[in-house]
């Protein structure tokens, strides 16, 4: 997969809460979780986010609750990647699982900065400023999560298995 | 090569051999939880899965306790949910109404989780049941969906840190003070995907009851899980709530740790994390004079009885600030009948506390105590993210149960040894 969008920075620690706050988990619906995305963070946060934009996030993005809503609420706002220096342990899981792309890149991090055109490439995982023109390379899905993705998400893989 | 507590834990539920921490092992489970916010879209997983039936309806658990009793029609509607899930599916294991507590209270004081299980769950606290000796943790609901199909799951084996906590606590400093301790020692980063292994004389001395307000708050620096060893205290923990067939586990001498942290509790002063991560550690007298509207105790973190009879021992003859609610949730029903016969809710009521029912409610912000914009509460809960416990311009400080009792009588934060 390859997108194209703006990037949005958000800084370290974005816990689930901030990212859907608890008063928003009475539905499981993508468009309503989406509409709400980040509310925890700053009111209103998800006006400025267009279909394939990115967010870019510092240290542990995503920790707190098991909340699967967090990463739907994402997917719901139309960003089909986040980018990030790591990630909360719960939140890498369910990323995957929901097919949200979740690229942990360490200090590379510093080559993106807020509103930067940024193009990634989740094959061949890199990530490229097109406003500055730095190319971020980080390493491969590991191998047992890569089947995983290869059989659809989690949902496919367990149907296989079950089958 | 000797093993630590997790890699022990898990080689007795998988047929791979454990070698080292990073391989990837697939591993039966004891036990699968979730609750009504995280089990709809388990069910919703579970059933695009193939519309199979559980893997074992005596290892499923579903406790409907966040919301409780629902506060809205939303809310309602997914404890619906919940419950025709479980008839459906012939589920045992299913709380709601009036046998409902807050889950990891409610699982361990029942037998259904114990020592040497895997348990996972819907719920990032399910790190709770490394009290006893458990490795149990929290993942998403679509993981859950594919275990309670399946009877099993991935693990990447996590390298442990190892914290060694000595020496004696002076009064009003247990188990709650010691977590916050090493959070803001090590972050809400130290830990992230690894384990933590407790020993040291302090924790051979908590109760099995301090041991989970420990394990509960591993999540809180990151970690995957946070395990106890199996002692004479376990066990009997164990056979009290109804188990049998527990036997003691210790990690071997040789186990191999990624870093040793060392605590000495003996000079320690009652910890409070300061808004809004909960690293933000300080001794309590650095926060001391900050005026509070709320005080909440309970949770899955200290809403069990010790804790219970802790803050009653403050409460006791003295009265709340008119001005600031004290808001006592014991965990579970069988909590709270104690308090009752204990005659620790006449205390409470005489101080001017508002008892509530078993619930989760203001600890997620969910209700029963819900914070406007510029008020501040101390809490025995577990995060205090901003907007945790309502608006975003609210503030949480979170401590253990004296502390939050002894602010509530003072109308500000302040050391219950200076009341
Ligand atoms: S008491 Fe709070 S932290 Fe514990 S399970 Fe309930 S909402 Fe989660």
């Amino acid at each position: 997969m390859k997108v194209t969008g703006t990037a949005h920075m958000v800084g370290d620690h974005i816990d689930t809460d901030a990212i859907i706050p608890a008063r928003f988990l009475v539905t499981t619906d993508t468009q309503v979780l989406g509409e709400n995305c980040m509310e925890g963070l700053e009111a209103g946060w998800v006006k400025r986010v267009k279909k394939n934009d990115v967010i870019v996030a510092g240290e542990n993005f995503g920790c707190g609750s098991s909340r699967e809503h967090a990463p739907i609420s994402i997917l719901g706002a139309g960003i089909p990647v986040v980018v990030a220096k790591s990630f909360a342990r719960i939140f890498y899981r369910n990323g995957f699982n929901m097919g949200l792309v979740l690229l942990e890149v360490g200090d590379d991090i510093d080559k993106i900065k807020d509103t930067d055109q940024i193009e990634v490439d989740t094959v061949n995982g890199e990530i490229r400023n097109l406003t500055t023109g730095a190319v971020i390379t980080c390493s491969a899905v590991p191998p047992f999560m890569q089947e995983i993705l290869d059989a659809g998400g989690l949902v496919d893989y367990a149907k296989r298995k079950l089958s | 090569m000797g093993q630590t507590l997790a890699e022990k834990i898990l080689q007795r539920h998988t047929d791979q051999a454990i070698t080292e921490a990073g391989q990837i092992v697939q591993c039966r489970v004891s036990m699968v939880l979730a609750n009504y916010i995280t089990g709809p879209l388990a069910m919703k997983s579970l059933k695009a899965m193939g519309e199979k039936p559980v893997f074992d309806k005596d290892k499923v658990a579903l406790v409907c306790d966040h919301f409780t009793p629902n506060k809205d029609i939303d809310s309602a509607e997914q404890v619906k949910v919940v419950r025709e899930f479980a008839e459906e599916m012939g589920v045992t294991h299913y709380y709601e109404c009036g046998e409902v507590g807050v889950e990891h209270a409610l699982l361990p004081e029942k037998g259904i989780v114990g020592p040497g299980d895997v348990v996972v769950g819907a719920d990032s606290h399910t790190c709770t049941y490394g009290g006893l000796g458990a490795f149990a943790t929290g993942m998403g609901s679509t993981d859950i969906g594919a275990a309670m199909a399946l009877g099993e799951t991935w693990f990447k084996v996590p390298p442990t840190i190892k914290v060694d906590i000595t020496g004696t606590p002076g009064p009003f400093v247990g188990a709650k003070d010691y977590i916050l301790n090493l959070i803001g020692r090590i972050g809400v980063a130290g830990a992230l995907y690894k384990a933590l292994e407790f020993s040291g004389e302090a924790v051979e001395n908590l109760t099995v009851e301090g041991r989970m307000t420990m394990a509960n708050m591993a999540i809180e620096a990151g970690g995957k899980v946070g395990l106890f060893s199996v002692d004479d205290k376990t066990l009997r923990y164990a056979s009290a709530a109804g188990r049998s067939g527990d036997a003691a586990l210790t990690p071997d001498a040789d186990a191999v740790y990624e870093r040793l942290v060392q605590i000495n509790v003996t000079d320690m002063a009652p910890q409070v994390a300061c808004p809004h991560l909960p690293e933000n550690v300080k001794p309590v007298d650095e926060t001391a004079g900050l005026k509070i509207h709320q005080s909440v105790i309970g949770s899955c973190t200290n809403g069990r009885i010790e804790d219970m009879r802790e803050a009653a021992a403050i409460l006791k003859g003295r009265k709340v600030d008119p001005k600031v609610r004290c808001i006592i949730l014991p965990a579970t029903p069988t909590i709270w009948k104690m308090c009752m016969k204990e005659g620790l809710m006449e205390i409470f009521m005489d101080a001017g506390c508002i008892v509530g029912p078993p619930t989760c409610g203001p600890c997620l912000g969910g209700h029963m105590g819900i914070l406007a914009g510029g008020e501040r509460t101390v809490a025995t809960t577990n995060r205090n993210f901003r907007g945790r416990m309502g608006s975003l311009q609210s503030e949480v400080f979170l401590s253990g149960p004296a502390v939050a009792a002894a602010s509530a009588i003072a109308g500000e934060i302040i050391n219950p040894a200076k009341l």
